[in-house]
């Protein structure tokens, strides 16, 4: 990369690409071929910045500037200002949404400063399609040195002293998990990667595999020595089409550069590894049910144990991790265990990356230390609250987590916290939540998810998630009764006590941390029929402002239902046992005379 | 499943796609992945025929089929339409998006358009949650969508 004087870094993740950032490439290629510089600069595709909300993204190094919301018709400016005569076009800068100037060095920019990048060191720097980039950042460093210098065991002693901890939910001590795969003695082993992300709202597995494929491919092989495996294999949802492509040039490169297949560095070590596809199940995320799918079977998930360490895919010995987790391997070995475990708090070591989303400025992928506080991403990366509303909660751990209110803000995050305030970590999902989300909506979406993604295995799951479904539409559609709420919390200790698997028993999670946190907004649904926030649609209640109505007769014409009466140029009134709350009124009317509750 | 008449072409393509796979049963998720590309989705006729050809019960080929959302039994529309229902999308107003598809297509999530032109499908999230509320037509992705776009968009499709 060195002989250019300019990068032009593209961003080439799914959400830039959905903004036309291919175009952006092509004409910036052609501006650059047209002005005369393809020995000057050069254009880089690169995985995910981060900052999708304001893409597609433009980044110019060694400078770092920092174009955003770039358009194809912008190419010829940057390319005939900045690269030929040095002068930043100011108009595409980002600008400090607090002193509204624009920021010049991307390093200067909130959304970056309280972040360390480990599992997306490479996210935004490298070209994920060219083997020899990832090489040029110490890429497979780390593979050569442990098959050269580390016997298994050693290399899993680096892995438990750096203190990681399962990035996929459940938090198990990776290299531990390696040790007990690594005992299990078996004519064949397998190395799985989980990227069957389906919480949905988290998308830092996609990033990392777009962005950054041979972190992935290095760390497996790393594990494969270490447990005695020569296989791996990678489980990856078949919506994720631009992941898989560039994580099967990854592995072809690797091939022809011997760093997989037979020989591995001619050290006698052997690995490859295959693509499965998912093919849409949320459950398949649970390393059981991942194992039953990639044999071709149901995604359903078996009792553990015994656990997949020792029976696992096809009845071997077979270590599961998810995406991000391998992605921090070949950091922990080329920076060395105590520099990792330096990182973050006592019992949740390095760092973790969130995928920001909802109602939130900076909508995007971050990754921080462990034991950085919610006000910290919310406010200072996240950039606070959309439109200037009120925080309400964050939702983390998706359809297996809980909400978060005002008084966790200064909560440190960790595995551990997060689990005590009700919640947990989960794949690392962050949905921000105003004061115009109802709780009680909420709770009923992810039911809604986990009842059409229960696999039916198990009673608990299937029976008991569709009672609670049905008993939260109840509360929505105004027709609950105090006792609802009780039953609901007393179901939900029985799915969780009972249900098989890891999904079926913490599935009642969003319910009971909502009622735990939002009682009041539960309480005004059942007793006073009223939605707090406004969302709930049978529970409006539409009234006419007598001061404000001109009797123009538009909303009695508009009503379907014939619940507005009154004289013509008088105020009129809503009648509201007839009203269906369909809105159509408050829509009408252009005197804002309809008031919503 | 009457509108599929299985030709002898079409045992033809799922025999070499089960043979590329060596007629493994272990890799029936693939060959099913490969059979909904080559028909457009998954009709009854040949799940029996990759069944008879796996030598596995068709039980069990259904089975795998009805418990994993990307595969249909039904044919898609020639543009299909995707609305991502993620969290990130949902809080930032994806029901009344789909709510207007619903309202200019006639048609129920998961159903065709008469014509054939629409399928109406939900999906969780594509992981473009930047762009939120997000609608997938085909392979083309519409991002930050408003309600009072739909009609503009679907009129863009004239064919």
């Amino acid at each position: 990369m060195s002989h250019y004087k300019m990068h032009l870094l593209v961003c080439g993740g799914t959400g830039c690409r959905a903004s036309e950032s291919e175009k952006i490439t092509e004409n910036l290629n052609a501006e650059i071929k047209k002005l005369g510089l393809e020995n000057e600069a050069q254009v880089v595709v690169t995985g995910c910045f981060g900052f999708c909300e304001k893409g597609p993204i433009v980044k110019i190094v060694p400078d770092n500037t920092f174009y955003t919301q770039v358009k194809p018709e912008d190419c010829a400016e940057i390319v005939s200002e900045h690269v030929l005569k040095g002068r930043k076009v100011s108009r595409l800068l980002y600008e400090d949404p607090e002193t509204q100037k624009h920021v010049e060095d991307s390093k200067h920019m909130g959304f970056y400063q309280k972040q360390i990048r480990i599992a997306l060191r490479n996210c935004g720097f490298i070209d994920p399609e060219n083997i020899d980039e990832y090489i040029a950042r110490d890429g497979y460093a780390a593979l050569g040195n442990i098959l050269t210098e580390m016997s298994p065991q050693q290399a899993i002693d680096i892995m438990k002293k750096s203190g990681l901890r399962g990035r996929g939910g459940g938090g198990f001590p990776t290299g531990l998990k390696w040790e007990i795969a690594s005992s299990n003695k078996a004519d064949q082993k397998y190395v799985v990667c989980n990227a069957d992300e389906g919480d949905p709202g988290a998308f830092m597995d996609r990033s990392i595999l777009e962005g950054d494929p041979h972190s992935v491919i290095e760390a497996m092989a790393i594990c494969g020595y270490c447990i005695g495996a020569n296989k791996g294999i990678v489980y990856i949802r078949a919506e994720y089409p631009l992941a898989i492509k560039r994580l099967k040039i990854a592995a072809r490169q690797a091939r022809v550069y011997g760093l997989l297949g037979n020989d591995v560095l001619g050290t006698g070590f052997s690995f490859d590894i295959e693509l499965r596809y998912g093919a849409g199940a949320f459950v398949c995320g649970e390393e059981t049910a991942l194992i039953k799918s990639m044999e071709g079977l149901r995604g359903e998930p078996t009792v553990k144990p015994p656990f997949p360490a020792e029976k696992g895919y096809l009845g071997k010995p077979t270590n599961v991790n998810n995406v991000e987790t391998y992605a921090n391997v070949p950091a922990i070995f080329l920076k060395g265990p105590e520099w990792f475990a330096s990182i973050g708090t006592e019992k949740s070591k390095g760092t973790k990356v969130f995928a920001l989303a909802g109602k939130i400025n900076n909508v995007g992928l971050i990754e921080v230390p462990m034991g950085i506080t919610l006000r910290e991403v919310i406010f200072e990366i996240g950039g606070g609250i959309k439109d200037g509303k009120k925080f309400k909660a964050v939702q983390t751990g998706g359809p297996s987590g809980g909400c978060l209110t005002e008084k966790h803000l200064d909560t440190p995050i960790d595995f551990d916290n997060l689990i005590a305030a009700g919640s947990m970590m989960g794949s690392g999902g962050m949905i921000v939540m105003d004061e115009d989300d109802c709780m009680v909506s909420v709770a009923k979406f992810y039911l809604e998810f986990t009842v059409e993604e229960s696999c039916g295995k198990c009673a608990p799951c299937r029976i008991g998630n569709k009672r609670l479904h049905e008993i939260l539409e109840k509360i929505c559609n105004g027709k609950g009764t105090e006792a609802d709420i009780e039953y609901l919390k007393n179901l939900s200790k029985v799915i969780k006590d009972t249900a098989l698997c890891g999904l079926g028993q913490t599935s009642p999670n969003p319910v009971l941390s909502t009622i735990e946190h939002f009682l009041d907004e539960y309480k005004a649904h059942v007793t006073e029929r009223i939605c707090p926030a406004g969302q709930c649609k049978a529970l409006k209640l539409y009234t006419i402002i007598p001061e404000k109505c001109t009797g123009c007769t538009a909303c009695t014409r508009a009503c379907p239902v014939g619940a507005i009466s009154g004289e013509k140029r008088q105020p009129h009134i809503i009648d509201v046992d007839k009203c269906i709350r369909c809105g159509a009124c408050y829509d009408k009317c252009k005197f804002t005379a309809i008031h919503v509750q | 499943m009457t509108a599929f008449k299985l030709q002898e072409c079409h045992k033809k393509t799922i025999e070499d796609i089960c043979n590329s796979y060596n007629n493994d049963p272990g890799d029936l998720i693939k060959i099913l992945h490969k059979c909904q590309t080559a028909f457009g989705y998954l009709p009854e006729d040949v799940q029996r025929v990759v069944a008879k050809i796996l030598n596995i019960s068709v039980a069990k080929v259904y089975g795998v089929v009805t418990f994993y959302s990307f595969f249909t039994m039904t044919p898609k529309g020639k543009h299909a339409i995707s609305v991502c229902m993620g969290t990130a999308c949902y809080v930032r107003g994806a029901e009344k998006v789909l709510d207007e598809f619903k309202e200019q297509l006639k048609i129920k999530v998961g159903g065709v358009t008469p014509d054939g032109k629409f399928s109406l499908d939900c999906l969780r999230c594509v992981g473009a949650c930047g762009l939120a509320p997000v609608v997938l037509i085909g392979d083309k992705v519409y991002g930050r969508l408003e309600a009072y776009q739909v009609k503009e968009i679907l009129d863009s499709y004239e064919d």
